[in-house]
């Protein structure tokens, strides 16, 4: 029996169960996936909004403010890079610019600090690429960009550190409450709970729909988007994201904490929760809008192309707790965009409801700091040759485009809700995710992998499940 | 450890080891070679297949047979090299920035360096290629390894997106390995691979060559289950309703290799847009004076015979920069340029000078042209004129220029060459 069951370890399952382990509470967090961070949270803008956009008054508008401040200091907390680098919300319309002041009014409102509108000529110091149309920008210093795998995984990490299960590969069939009781029923085995938290991500209207009669509708929206290489880091400084127009809502490019650059995402409603295709149409469309705010972005330099899909809600909005009539069971639901932002603070939120609910002690012993798996990179050469010769698996670089040494998989793996697959070591530490996109480590990942997990290389897998990289020997191998 | 050399050679490929032999034979005895991998030899050391060697020593050898030839006489001059070694950095004035398990992170300081860091192949993200993201997507050299070197097959049905010569090598060992490789698709109306390689390892075994075809759709949410190729137009845009399905466990791509230039570029070496290598003169040297290029960093080449000959003259030259003999004003310039239908030239400059007794000129089309002229012009005078049968981007051409018809011409500014019909 456990205080609570979490379904989903994305970025708001992981944020609560972190959040819970403030308390004494038996915490599982169940994730069909066989990683943390596998579904809407790995695939999005990575970025910290202000909160200027969404209504006054809505739980959107409450939580990325909250979001927004707290994020510094979790970031602090738990190694995580976090960068304020500010937000420009581009205008290439004069008849437009009214609806810039109309923002900055409702941000304002909302509680965002420092908003302004700027001319064309103030934008220009800002961002010198900025497209010869644009006449003006709504500019929200207090907006950032954030590592969403990091964010993630250091969420998990330190729920685990302080007590939290996770149960990976396992998907939850059914739930419902049984005498007072809430059952969570795998595709394993069944689990009792007192309290459930949905955070299932686009699959968090099956979940509500099960218990409640207060039905949730939810569209995965996908967005799709390039990355460009980091040698085209630095175009833009800020995250530009365009006015909203009659023509729809553009795109936005910004910097990546790691110097890489992002632009997207498009928005197509679709039926299937898994269908994270991208297409010719949408990555083709994604670049055209990227020229309406910046000018002679080096589109030619994309690594990679990978599609999201955005929980969305009919009304959309969060729906944040327990429906009336299923008391127990926890909503995090229709958390789209400003999600990220905002999972701080949901986390906060949501486990003060349980506390409040279950009557949960405070855990004395909690331990709020968690460090990253070290960068070498960020070392001095004495203090690289110390580490050296105490680990000398951080002297062999195994991802080249990345310089990411063996000893930081060795660490990637070996931490807790440790990475047991190519995808959970890129995450962690970025092997593979540089501009040859694996050709020359994934090898040797997988090498170290096996060696770790001891298994066959044929059980190695991209991000488990059925997605192994190898299924044979070769005649001589055999 | 030491902590200067008169030359530092990164790579030990076949680039770094010829580099690294004719240094040596021309009186450069200190050298070493740092090289990432476990073992000397580079990417040869997974190219089982053979065909190597047929120029450099009239017979056919495999790539690590190839690549023995030369570790050999590494170590027949006791040439110091250091394996397992990553090169972290290389600054303007040639100290070189190294890491390994044994000696940590170190600094060397070199007289002259030689880039030998080869290239590496086009990932799928780079393609733009549309549809899911799952497992059994590889660039034909990961695929390579993973067969040659690990003993293990990445699937059983295999489509092929690029004719690039790794990916035509893969459809034959992917073959005789007992899987099905359905087809090859190439976006271009013509191969970028030699010509036998596609009679060797397509004709021979039936694997059908689609020119002016390119993936639109890849299928399967954790492992790939299907493509969906169509055909191209003259904008090499998928035409609509060209669409074909083929069910597949693996996609290999051969789309075209990228010299590494990671580190050139942090050092300052200037790069040409068109090879994506470096920017360099007669005597292989970058803009950088020191810094020596040769082998696939400077620009791919079709034949590992012209990289070995490539090296060997940077190793050379590098030797001749070290014992002074090549001035930093090298004297009398001439440009090369490169015109209807050569894309680019490799060197961009020569000075004369500097040129013992002959220059070797090395470029490729952009097209595929039969029974067509390269022609040389000296200013504006036609000096070479020759007839070829066939000239493909896949194949490596190149013209020799003579120290003497240099010094014949001492008022020569501008050396043209270009691809004529007539």
């Amino acid at each position: 029996m456990y205080d609570i069951i979490i379904i989903g370890a994305g970025v708001v399952g992981c944020a609560v169960a972190r959040e819970l382990t403030k308390y004494h509470a038996r915490v599982l967090v169940i994730e069909k996936n066989e990683d943390v961070c596998s579904g809407t949270s790995k695939a999005n803008s990575a970025i910290v909004h202000s909160g200027y956009d969404a209504k006054n008054g809505t739980l959107m508008a409450k939580f990325n403010v909250l979001g927004n401040r707290m994020m510094g200091d979790v970031c602090k907390e738990l190694d995580v890079p976090f960068d304020r680098i500010g937000s420009l919300t581009v205008c290439d319309d004069e008849a437009l610019l009214p609806e810039l002041e109309k923002l900055r009014e409702r941000g304002e409102r909302n509680g965002v600090e420092g908003l302004r509108v700027l001319n064309r000529e103030e934008l220009l110091e800002l961002e010198p690429h900025i497209a010869d149309g644009i006449v003006g920008a709504l500019y929200a210093p207090t907006a950032g960009i954030v590592c969403p795998f990091k964010l993630t995984i250091a969420f998990a990490e330190n729920a685990a550190v302080n007590g939290a299960e996770f149960l990976f590969d396992t998907e939850v069939k059914k739930v419902y409450s049984e005498d007072g009781v809430w059952r969570v029923a795998t595709d394993s085995q069944e689990f009792t709970a007192s309290a459930v938290v949905n955070a299932a991500g686009v699959y968090s209207d099956v979940f509500n729909n099960m218990v409640s009669q207060r039905k949730l509708h939810i569209t995965p929206r996908r967005g799709d988007y390039i990355l460009l290489d980091r040698s085209a880091g630095g175009y833009v400084k800020h995250t530009i994201f365009q006015l909203p127009t009659k023509l729809g809502k553009g795109v936005l490019v910004t910097p990546t904490v790691h110097g890489n650059t992002i632009v997207g995402p498009t928005a197509f409603d679709i039926e299937d929760k898994e269908a994270t295709a991208t297409t010719a149409e949408g990555l083709d469309s994604v670049i055209a809008k990227s020229a309406m705010s910046v000018k002679g972005l080096p589109v030619r330099q994309v690594i990679t192309a990978f599609a999201g899909l955005r929980a969305h809600e009919d009304g959309h909005e969060f729906v944040l707790g327990e429906p009336d009539d299923a008391p127990g069971f926890f909503n995090c639901a229709g958390v789209e965009s400003p999600g990220l932002t905002a999972a701080p603070a949901i986390g906060v939120h949501i486990a003060g409801l349980i506390k409040e609910k279950l009557g949960l002690q405070e855990n004395e012993s909690f331990v709020a700091e968690r460090k990253d798996i070290l960068d070498p990179k960020k070392l001095s050469i004495e203090e690289r040759n110390e580490l050296i010769k105490r680990e000398p698996a951080y002297g062999t670089i195994v991802c080249r485009c990345e310089s990411v040494t063996e000893g930081e998989i060795l660490d990637a793996i070996r931490r807790p809700v440790g990475a047991r697959s190519l995808d959970g070591v890129k995450r962690r530490t970025r092997a593979g995710m540089g501009r040859c996109q694996a050709g020359f480590c994934s090898p040797k990942v997988m090498e170290i992998l096996r060696r770790e997990l001891g298994v066959d290389l044929t059980e190695v897998t991209k991000s488990g499940g059925g997605s192994y990289i190898v299924n044979a020997r070769t005649k001589d191998g055999e | 450890m030491k902590q200067q050399y008169d030359i530092v050679i990164v790579g030990g490929g076949p680039a770094g080891l010829a580099a690294a032999v004719a240094a040596y034979d021309s009186g450069a005895k200190d050298v070493l070679i740092l090289e990432r991998d476990e073992q000397l030899g580079g990417i040869l050391n997974q190219c089982i297949h053979n065909g190597f060697g047929l120029h450099t020593f009239k017979e056919e050898l495999t790539g690590p047979e190839y690549a023995d030839r030369f570790i050999k006489q590494v170590f027949e001059r006791k040439i110091e090299y250091k394996l397992n070694t990553m090169v972290m950095d290389i600054s303007q004035d040639r100290v070189v920035t190294a890491m390994n398990r044994e000696d940590g992170m170190f600094q060397i300081d070199a007289k002259a360096v030689i880039l030998a860091m080869g290239c590496r192949e086009r990932p799928r993200g780079a393609l733009n290629i549309p549809g899911y993201r799952p497992a059994g997507i590889f660039s034909a050299g990961t695929a390579q390894r993973l067969v040659n070197i690990e003993g293990y097959m990445p699937g059983k049905e295999v489509v092929i997106l690029g004719s690039g010569d790794i990916g035509l090598i893969m459809a034959r060992r992917m073959t005789l390995e007992g899987a099905k490789v359905k087809l090859v698709a190439e976006l271009m109306p013509y191969s970028g691979g030699l010509k036998r390689n596609i009679v060797q390892c397509l004709d021979d075994f039936g694997i059908p060559l689609r020119l002016s075809h390119t993936v639109v759709d890849i299928e399967g949410k954790e492992h790939i289950t299907a493509v969906t190729i169509a055909e191209v137009g003259a904008d090499r845009r998928p035409i609509k309703g060209t669409e074909e399905r083929y069910t597949c466990d693996t996609l290999l791509l051969s789309c075209g290799l990228i010299p590494e230039n990671e580190l050139s570029t942090a050092a300052g070496v200037q790069l040409s847009p068109v090879t994506g290598g470096p920017v360099v003169n007669e005597s292989l040297e970058t803009n950088i004076p020191g810094v020596f290029a040769c082998g696939n960093v400077l620009h791919v080449h079709d034949l590992v015979d012209y990289v070995s000959e490539e090296a060997a003259k940077a190793g050379e030259t590098a030797a001749r920069f070290v014992r002074g003999e090549i001035a930093a004003d090298g004297g009398r310039e001439i440009a090369l340029k490169a015109e209807s239908g050569v894309r680019y030239t490799v060197p961009v400059t020569v000075h004369p000078d500097r040129v013992a007794d002959k220059v070797t000129v090395r470029f490729r089309v952009g097209d595929v042209y039969k029974d067509a002229f390269v022609s040389v012009y000296f200013d504006g005078e036609r000096v070479q004129h020759k007839k070829k049968r066939v000239i493909a981007p896949g194949e490596m051409e190149q013209i020799v220029l003579t120290r003497k018809q240099l010094d014949e011409n001492p008022d020569l500014k501008t050396i043209t060459v270009k691809i004529e019909d007539n």
